[in-house]
């Protein structure tokens, strides 16, 4: 066996002999092999066999020579003929070259949030969060800003499809109808109906009509990363069916039990992030507000892990354990510190069991917030909001079984993807083989389409009337911004047709319910201000008194074996649980907190990966419970021992170009019995030296310092701590001269404290900066383009470190490098401060680049955007330059909302400028507040005062940069209990 | 040993040094008209449109102002090319059989938009916003032309940015008052620099030449 490449038990030793704060952002970087240097010493590594091609001086001159003489003839074309296509009868409304702005919502596994959706001329361009919808305040997550290319995915389902035929609406409503009418002389015997979580009320009545019409039809329903656990956990706790709603900005101390409340697959997570964050920040600044501490126990390393005071690693098995130690108090002293601090803030602190933690847990997290008077305080019940809470695992097992006894003639499957995510065992895809009918309304053209006799193309979101609700129970109406493109048919149509119904549309069915709910006579005003809004008022369920928690027994019997290895299994950081998995902004987004893209990867700790003999890129055969996968090996610090995660939603073979193929499906390994988790796992490995394309491995520290953490306690002490006065530079400690900024000077500042590192930022500047991707290959060539990029540090022991995320976009500098080197004046200083990058001027010779610090500027290698398919070009946004080959591009400041806020206000009596109303792609979705942009000539201007904050400090100081972005200090309050004991 | 070259070459070097100078000159000077002419640049070239539009008709005949139909100048970047509508609002009544106008009211009656062929089309990587030229004073005819004399519509600038920026850098050369930007037949002053000098201060106009003012 060869040796491998990194010594672990050498870089553990060397970390332990350090003190103080480390900070270390890869394995590879800490062990410093000489293969890693000479990889982040190449700029844009792995393009060295480009150049060492052994080309002769002949075939030099012939390239030159070409090159030269196809620069001089690309030069003489003449512009092409271009259109003006005006409306024939312009709507009212419109003004051509300005956006409109319509409120929708998107639901993600049935539960809404609430979007603003930008329309340019009728074409749906970006996602906004709604300020006024209590689930969004205004932010939006990554898969709310990645919807809006699912919409213009040129892979979507295109048409109706009879065995794979292209066939007719008309015809599906012949056979459909059959289907119902058949089985009406049974009453409805034999017709299933498979949904995703149903939040909708119209369509709940809908499928209630219809089952009132046939009552033996059945309605069955199907999540892969729905709320399972915390469904049976309410019913397990209370005997009934509970919402539980959780205040962040009340809570002094939360103890998450494996809850990832800060990610969004965490229905409500944009609120509890603005809540959590806010408080966080606050309290930094302000002395009346008390600082939260987080205490965390997971396996898998999140985000909210890194948000965490202390994290405690430990197998997903074992969390019950720890819940069980802190409501028996029987635990150590671990235990019994937090206990005692949770004591001392009784209704103000919140324990949150995860989703994939067994339903006792979420019992356990019940009965402590009941006995630490958090309820009605931080934690509030309502009656849940999906239309009919089921146990949907136990509603897709009945469904099987029906179908493979033959019961089931016809079934019609709206949305989703069960041939694909559904629990291995299951076998979903034999049993749905008996079944004589089979349907499918979907997005795409999938894993189970295509062993369905009738495909109908589903319409996006933004092509369909419907409503749905928040997690709060807040309801809210869907309203297309265009028609859909591919004759796409909502869930309404299709029950429409069930229900003989078939020439009312959605909108009709949808506007019908509300009239029912709202039968007065200004139910047109009314009508109008849901849509304006986006919310309809009032409609958050009401707090309700929950019964007294029950704790179920424990049923696993007994804790797991030391060395029993287990598997975990969770929806991707990126792509969620497969349903996004054809997107490529999601695909290239890098992950949290190991920063892959393009496919999963199974994750250990660097202690298992040891007594395994694994490393990085080995290929393993994975065996758990007689199931065999492979995959490859990530080695994660901060990931627990004897544990393994598995991401969902890779490995598909049916659902477009993007993601066919990639990766590997671990719904393959996930039976009915361990959704969540499995164990006694084994592996072996195949072969070694698999290749991943990670993006915080292609540049190193340098022995700087860019990431400052403190905490809150060293902070009220020394608050200089971030930004000792002894390592500022003073003004003129240059050659140049000095800018002056006259009118305006704008700057960003970014507070560590609040950044969860959710990564929204970063889906947003692709949204709105028309960024294209690269694909895996060119990843690993570090020639990703993202404009802001979340850096991940790790910060002291090599098996359980500290994680921090710090974004990074373009620092906008006063002394900036890149300007003074680039030949062609393609990048320049602005009268505002602001470093232009000019692309019409730019030749690519990448000097700036070269030059630039902070390693913010991409190039473009390739012609990366896509200029050959029609439908991706309505998804530009129409204010930004779509960038060629052969050219740099960094950050703007979003330039063009700069420019279009000072234009309007100019037109506007020559106003001044307010203080918010420009607003950069990256703050607007930032759910943590911990971005803010603005004029720094503007001494009450919110980004004045946040530079002011004795926690602000500049990134790469000593350079002289002046950068405009400056960073606010994390702060931590850890409990000086547990610390000191680590 | 023999002379390699005659006597004369001396001659035919000092003439083709001359004459490389004025061929290559020849050269520069060719491609530079070529460059900035109308063969390039289609200054003065009208494009061939659906409908032979004149706005020497409309406008100096039938005294139609511009946002009559340019509906969105003052309020957004793009001025607004006028739905069929608009021109069915009158060609439903007047000229109403002109075999000229079928296409339009082929589009009214179809519901497709008529496809005229942009005559000012600025590179895609350049963004104009015409409402704010409008609102601090620059009028129609300094970009624009006498267009109100034109049959057919051509432009009468290049738009090359050095043209661009030569009124960017000392905007007091072009602007006018408010309430001439729609005059068309509007002749600058002789006190143009004074004049221009005090509009620029009281409109607040500012000699914006940052590349981001355009280039995004």
């Amino acid at each position: 066996m060869s040796e491998p490449k990194l010594k672990l038990e050498d870089l553990r030793r060397r970390l332990s002999g350090l003190n103080g704060p480390q900070y270390w952002r890869s394995l590879e970087e800490l062990a410093g092999t000489d293969e890693f240097k000479a990889y982040v010493e190449e700029e844009f590594p792995n393009r060295t066999p480009d150049w060492n091609d052994p080309g002769s001086r002949r075939r030099f001159f012939k390239l030159m020579g070409a090159s030269m003489a196809l620069a001089g003839l690309a030069a003489c074309t003449k512009q092409p003929r271009e259109a003006i296509v005006p409306y024939v009868r312009q709507p009212e409304e419109v003004t051509p070259g300005k956006p409109m702005f319509y409120a929708t919502s998107m639901t993600s596994a049935g539960i809404a949030t609430g979007v603003l959706a930008e329309s340019h001329l009728g074409r749906p361009t970006k996602i906004e969060g709604n300020p006024d919808h209590p689930a969004s305040l205004g932010a939006t997550d990554i898969f709310m800003q990645a919807s809006v290319l699912t919409l213009y995915d040129p892979d979507r389902s295109q048409a109706v499809l009879k065995d794979g035929f292209i066939n007719s609406w008309g015809n599906f409503l012949t056979a459909i109808s059959g289907a119902r009418d058949v089985s009406d002389l049974k009453k409805g015997e034999g017709f299933r109906i498979l949904t995703g979580t149903v939040t909708s009320p119209t369509l709940a009545e809908q499928i209630q009509q219809f089952l009132t019409t046939y009552p033996n039809a059945r309605w069955h329903q199907w999540d892969p990363c729905g709320r399972h656990s915390e469904f049976a956990g309410s019913t397990a706790t209370f005997g009934g069916n509970w919402n539980t709603i959780y205040r962040f900005d009340r809570a002094a101390r939360v103890v998450s039990l494996d809850a990832d409340f800060l990610a969004p697959t965490m229905p409500g997570s944009l609120r509890y992030t603005r809540e959590y964050s806010t408080r966080r920040s606050r309290a930094a600044d302000d002395p009346s507000v008390e600082a939260p501490r987080l205490y965390v126990a997971e396996s898998v390393p999140s985000i909210t892990g890194g948000m965490a005071e202390h994290r405690f690693r430990m197998r997903s098995a074992d969390v019950e354990q720890f819940a069980d130690s802190l409501l028996s108090g029987s635990g150590g002293k671990r235990e019994q510190a937090i206990m005692k601090d949770l004591e001392a803030h009784r209704g103000a602190s919140i324990v949150i069991a995860g989703e994939f933690q067994p339903p006792r847990v979420h019992a356990i997290a019940h009965a402590l917030n009941r006995r630490l008077g958090n309820v009605g305080n931080t934690v509030y019940y309502t009656d849940r909001v999906e239309a009919r809470p089921v146990d949907q695992l136990a509603s897709l097992g009945s469904l099987t079984a029906d179908m493979r006894g033959g019961q089931v003639e016809t079934l019609l499957i709206l949305g989703g993807n069960p041939a694909y995510d559904a629990p291995d065992d299951l076998d979903f895809l034999t049993a749905l083989k008996h079944v004589k009918l089979r349907a499918h309304v979907g997005l795409f053209h999938n894993e189970t389409s295509e062993w369905c006799h009738w495909h109908v193309p589903e319409a996006h979101y933004l092509e369909s009337w419907s409503d749905a609700r928040a997690w709060d129970g807040t309801a809210s109406i869907v309203q297309p911004l265009i028609d859909p493109m591919y004759q796409g048919r909502t869930p309404h149509d299709v029950l429409n047709v069930l229900n003989k119904k078939a020439d009312q549309n959605s909108h009709d069915t949808v506007r019908a319910y509300w009239q029912k709910q709202h039968p007065g006579k200004d139910f047109d005003d009314f009508w109008r201000i849901c849509l304006h809004d986006g919310v309809v008022a009032g409609t958050a369920f009401p707090e309700k008194n929950a019964p007294e928690p029950k704790i179920p027994e424990r049923s696993t019997g007994g804790t797991l074996a030391p060395t029993d290895l287990e598997v975990v299994f969770r929806p991707d950081p990126s792509i969620g649980d497969g349903a996004f998995s054809n997107n490529a902004w999601l695909q290239e987004l890098p992950k949290q907190p190991n920063k892959m893209t393009w496919e999963n990867a199974i994750w250990i700790s660097p202690r298992t990966a040891q007594r395994l003999s694994l490393e990085t890129g080995d290929v393993v055969d994975l065996r758990v419970a007689g199931r065999t996968l492979r995959g490859a090996c990530w080695v994660q610090p901060g990931h627990a021992d004897e544990s393994l995660t598995l991401h969902l939603g890779y490995g598909r073979r049916r659902s477009g170009r993007i993601s066919n193929g990639i990766g590997f499906n671990a719904y393959l390994l996930r039976t009915t019995n361990a959704m969540a988790h499995n164990h006694g796992a084994s592996v072996t490995r195949v072969s070694r030296g698999y290749g991943f394309a990670n993006t915080q491995i292609t540049q190193t520290m340098e022995e700087r310092d860019p990431f400052r953490a403190g905490t809150f306690a060293e902070y009220h002490k020394n608050p200089e701590f971030a930004s000792p006065p002894e390592d500022h530079v003073p003004p003129g400690m240059t050659l140049f001269p000095m800018w002056s900024y006259p009118d305006h000077k704008w700057g960003m500042s970014i507070d560590l404290t609040a950044c969860t590192g959710c990564n929204a930022c970063m889906v947003a500047c692709q949204s709105e900066n028309n960024i294209a991707i690269v694909g895996k290959e060119q990843v690993a060539m570090g020639r990703h383009m993202n404009w802001i990029r979340v850096d991940r540090y790790f910060s002291g022991d090599l098996d359980d470190p500290k994680m921090y995320f710090q974004p990074v976009p373009c620092m906008h500098c006063e002394n900036a490098l890149c300007e003074l080197v680039c030949p062609v004046a393609a990048t320049v200083h602005s009268k505002e401060g602001l470093n232009e990058m000019v692309y019409n001027r730019c030749v690519g010779t990448r000097y700036c680049s070269n030059n630039c610090p902070y390693k913010v500027r991409r190039f473009n290698f390739f012609l990366f955007s896509d200029w050959q398919t029609p439908s991706l070009w309505g998804l530009r946004n129409p204010d930004v330059s779509v960038r060629s080959r052969g050219v740099m591009e960094k950050c703007s400041y979003c330039v063009q909302r700069i420019e279009r806020a000072k234009i309007e206000a100019e037109e506007d009596n020559n106003r001044p400028l307010k203080d918010g109303e420009i607003v950069t792609a990256c703050q607007q979705a930032c759910p943590a507040h911990a971005i803010v942009f603005g004029d720094i000539n503007n001494p009450k201007s919110e980004v004045t005062r946040l530079k002011k904050l004795k926690r602000n400090y500049l990134l790469l100081e000593d350079l002289n940069t002046r950068p405009r972005t400056t960073y606010l200090a994390r702060l931590r309050n850890p409990n000086p209990e547990i610390e000191k004991d680590a | 040993m023999a002379q390699i070259f005659h006597r004369s070459a001396n001659s035919v070097a000092k003439v083709s040094i001359v004459a490389a100078v004025v061929l290559l000159s020849g050269i520069v000077w060719a491609a530079y008209k070529i460059n900035a002419g109308s063969f390039n640049t289609d200054v003065e070239v009208a494009k061939d449109q659906p409908v032979p539009f004149s706005h020497k008709h409309h406008v100096t005949d039938d005294g139609i102002d511009c946002r009559y139909c340019h509906t969105t100048v003052e309020t957004s970047p793009f001025a607004g090319i006028p739905a069929t509508e608009i021109c069915m609002s009158c060609h439903s009544q007047i000229w109403n059989n002109a075999e000229i106008l079928e296409p339009v009211r082929s589009s009214w009656r179809t519901g497709q938009s008529l496809d005229w062929t942009r005559v000012h089309d600025l590179p895609d990587f350049v963004y104009f916003n015409h409402s704010i030229h409008v609102n601090k004073g620059i009028g129609c005819s300094t970009c624009h032309g006498r267009i109100d004399q034109m049959p057919l519509t051509y432009k009468v600038n290049t738009l090359y940015m050095q043209w661009c920026v030569n009124c960017h850098r000392n905007p007091a050369q072009y602007i006018r008052p408010k309430d001439q930007v729609f005059n068309m037949a509007y002749e600058y002053p002789s006190n143009q620099e004074e004049l221009g000098k005090r509009l620029v201060a009281e409109n607040k106009v500012q000699s914006l030449t940052d590349c981001v003012t355009c280039h995004r």
